[in-house]
């Protein structure tokens, strides 16, 4: 099923499932669908998650005590399924893939109807078996494009990219920030010499100010800490206030692009 | 990536650079205090009734383990570099201890990355590091050992990368740094063949070191891969138990799978969640392991064995009492490994055992473990 970016600019929301339960999960992610969200990336908690920060790695620990995996992020996948046609990305470290097996997990991920996948620590370079076995289902291979990638990288990027291309809108980890560095825009003029992708930027997204000056380059923004940082806030109304913090974000991060059309 | 490829350029210049060669030699024999000496340990060798022992004193280096000729290396590249900052992260604290000194050496600004628990089990390496100018900064997530050091260097490096060079302590990570650290610890091995060559005329039937991360037994074993009849064994963490969680073993629980990095054996679950691992050894105390060891294990040129918390707290007291010398916890596996294959071997045997560092960090634990009269 094709990914489908709707709203200038689409949001791509990051879940880590599991945190604080993947029945609690499932309510989120419905709720932000319906508040506006285009994409669910389902973060699969992993032990060593070296390229988050402070925030995405409690709630990975939080999940992973009561032992969320790769598995029950599929079987989530296709509960959500069966009740949106929102994209979904399973969003992951490479180690738990590769236990289950490649072909395995992309005829999981084919059978929970997804829509793609992004592996964190897999870099193209590596990327061989994976895309052959993705490709051949029809599943989005998402990869990550970093300030710091060369113009050949960023080339080797878009061509294994799949449904979207993922702009790390600075140097660092996941974790929201006061501005927007001046990365991002750079990044993703290059991105565009190379790819007819779309391309959603992330890291550090959390107000509708940065939403909407992510909107006026990029086809989406991905907000994933600040998410998963109200869900830690708000125990036992989890669904409704990353809702709100969702349509807050919307109504106000579109506005202006809608009226600067 | 492009970091790496920045570090893999500069690295296969300075190889090729006889002036790059001359310096390191240089600081290697004037500060570090290569070559370091290959013992025959005459009153163990009795005592065991078997094979020739044979220790290579890596421990008598400047900073007290092997550490330093890696940290020698990368430092020297990062001056090429021209970068001005240098993180590490460290177990034992020995890696750490070897990157602060070469830091305050050439003038860097140095952050070392431990785990909170390692901190405490390896209390007079932090304070070294910290007298030595550098800024430990504990790290209190997962596990909070060695593992969980190397999680936030790689954090800061991502953030930092276009000031800071990752100095990385072993023969782990994504290229080049397997390749690069052990090409800076292969003077031991180079060292020790020389070294027995002339003191015996002859090659020893079996190297001996203990395997962390890999590095001094890489360091050790490299120039004697050629040498077909020497036997090359490494000597894991058999930490309290056989059960996932109580070892550091890699070669006897793990399986093929990616952790920082790097495609190797690692502990790991089921679903692929890295392991918690244990060790009396903070240094050995790792879920995975260096790939050209993976490499050496698969296409049989190596043997690998574990040694457990006991035995090695045992062989401390062993080598103390017989020669003098106090190891290392880390190395003390490997003098577990001898103590029990020496006696086995014939007496015109030679067995050579690589004693990677010495063991005055230690004595906290060995103070609680034993019970001295």
């Amino acid at each position: 099923m094709p990914l489908r970016f709707q709203n200038s600019p689409a949001l791509v929301a990051y879940l880590t499932c599991g945190d604080p339960d993947l029945a609690i999960t499932l309510d989120i992610a419905l709720a932000t669908i319906d508040a506006g969200a285009d994409v669910i990336e389902l973060g699969v908690p992993f032990s060593d998650p070296v390229a988050d920060g402070p925030v995405i790695q409690r709630a990975s620990e939080r999940a992973l005590r009561h032992g969320t995996s790769l598995l029950q992020v599929l079987e989530l996948a296709r509960k959500i399924r069966k009740k949106s046609q929102a994209g979904l990305i399973i969003f992951t470290y490479l180690n738990p893939v590769l236990r289950m097996g490649m072909e395995r997990f992309s005829a999981a991920a084919q059978d929970a109807c997804v829509d793609g996948a992004l592996i964190t620590d897999l870099p193209v370079e590596e990327s061989r078996d994976y895309l052959v076995e993705m490709q051949k289902r029809g599943l989005a291979t998402v990869f990550l494009a970093a300030p710091t990638s060369t113009d050949a990288r960023l080339q080797q990027i878009a061509r294994a990219s799949s449904g979207f291309v993922y702009a790390v809108s600075r140097t660092g980890v996941t974790g929201a920030r006061q501005q927007m560095p001046e990365d991002a825009p750079k990044l993703v003029g290059r991105l565009r010499r190379y790819t007819d992708l779309p391309v959603a930027v992330g890291f550090g997204i959390s107000t509708s100010a940065q939403f909407e000056a992510v909107g006026k380059f990029a086809d989406a923004a991905v907000v994933g800490s600040a998410i998963v940082e109200i869900i830690e806030r708000n125990p036992g109304k989890e669904a409704e206030s990353v809702a709100q913090f969702v349509r807050q974000l919307l109504v106000s991060g579109r506005q202006s692009s809608a009226l600067s059309r | 990536m492009a970091a790496l490829d920045e570090l893999e350029r500069h690295y296969e210049k300075a190889k090729r650079d006889r002036n790059f060669q001359k310096r390191l030699n240089q600081l290697l024999h004037t500060y570090a205090g290569r070559p370091t000496p290959l013992f025959f340990a005459q009153r163990l060798t009795k005592i065991l009734g078997g094979a020739k022992v044979y220790l290579k004193r890596e421990d008598l280096l400047h900073t007290g383990a092997h550490k330093i000729n890696n940290c020698l290396g990368q430092a020297l590249l990062v001056e090429r570099m021209g970068k001005h900052r240098v993180i590490a992260e460290t177990g034992a604290g020995q890696h750490g201890v070897a990157t602060a000194t070469v830091c305050a050496l050439l003038g860097f600004e140095c952050v070392v990355y431990m785990g909170t628990e390692d901190m405490r089990r390896q209390e007079l390496n932090v304070f070294r590091m910290r007298l030595l100018g550098a800024e430990v900064r504990g790290v209190d997530s997962g596990s909070r050992t060695l593992k969980d050091a190397i999680n936030e260097a790689m954090r800061d490096w991502v953030t930092n990368v276009r000031t800071t060079h990752y100095l990385l302590g072993s023969v782990l990570g994504a290229h080049p740094y397997p390749t690069m650290v052990r090409d800076f610890h292969k003077v031991t091995g180079r060292e020790a063949r020389a070294q027995i060559l002339k003191a015996e005329g002859r090659l020893p039937k079996a190297i001996i070191a203990c395997v962390g991360g890999g590095s001094n037994s890489i360091g050790i074993f490299y120039e004697f891969i050629k040498d077909k009849k020497v036997q090359l064994i490494g000597v894991e963490a058999g930490g309290r138990g056989q059960r996932l969680g109580d070892h550091a073993a890699r070669f006897r629980g793990g399986s093929p799978g990616v952790l920082q990095g790097t495609y190797s054996y690692v502990l790991q679950d089921e679903a692929g969640q890295i392991s918690a691992t244990h060790s009396v050894s903070a240094g050995l105390d790792y879920p995975s392991i260096g790939p050209e060891h993976a490499w050496l294990k698969d296409t049989g040129r190596a043997e690998y064995v574990s040694a457990t918390d006991q035995e090695a707290l045992e062989a401390c007291t062993v080598l103390a009492r017989t020669e003098g010398i106090i190891p290392a916890l880390e190395s003390a596996h490997a003098v577990a490994e001898v103590i029990k294959r020496a006696p086995r071997m014939k007496k015109s045997e030679v067995v050579m055992v690589n004693v990677s560092g010495r063991g005055d960090k230690d004595i906290g634990i060995l103070r609680e473990n034993l019970k001295l009269e």
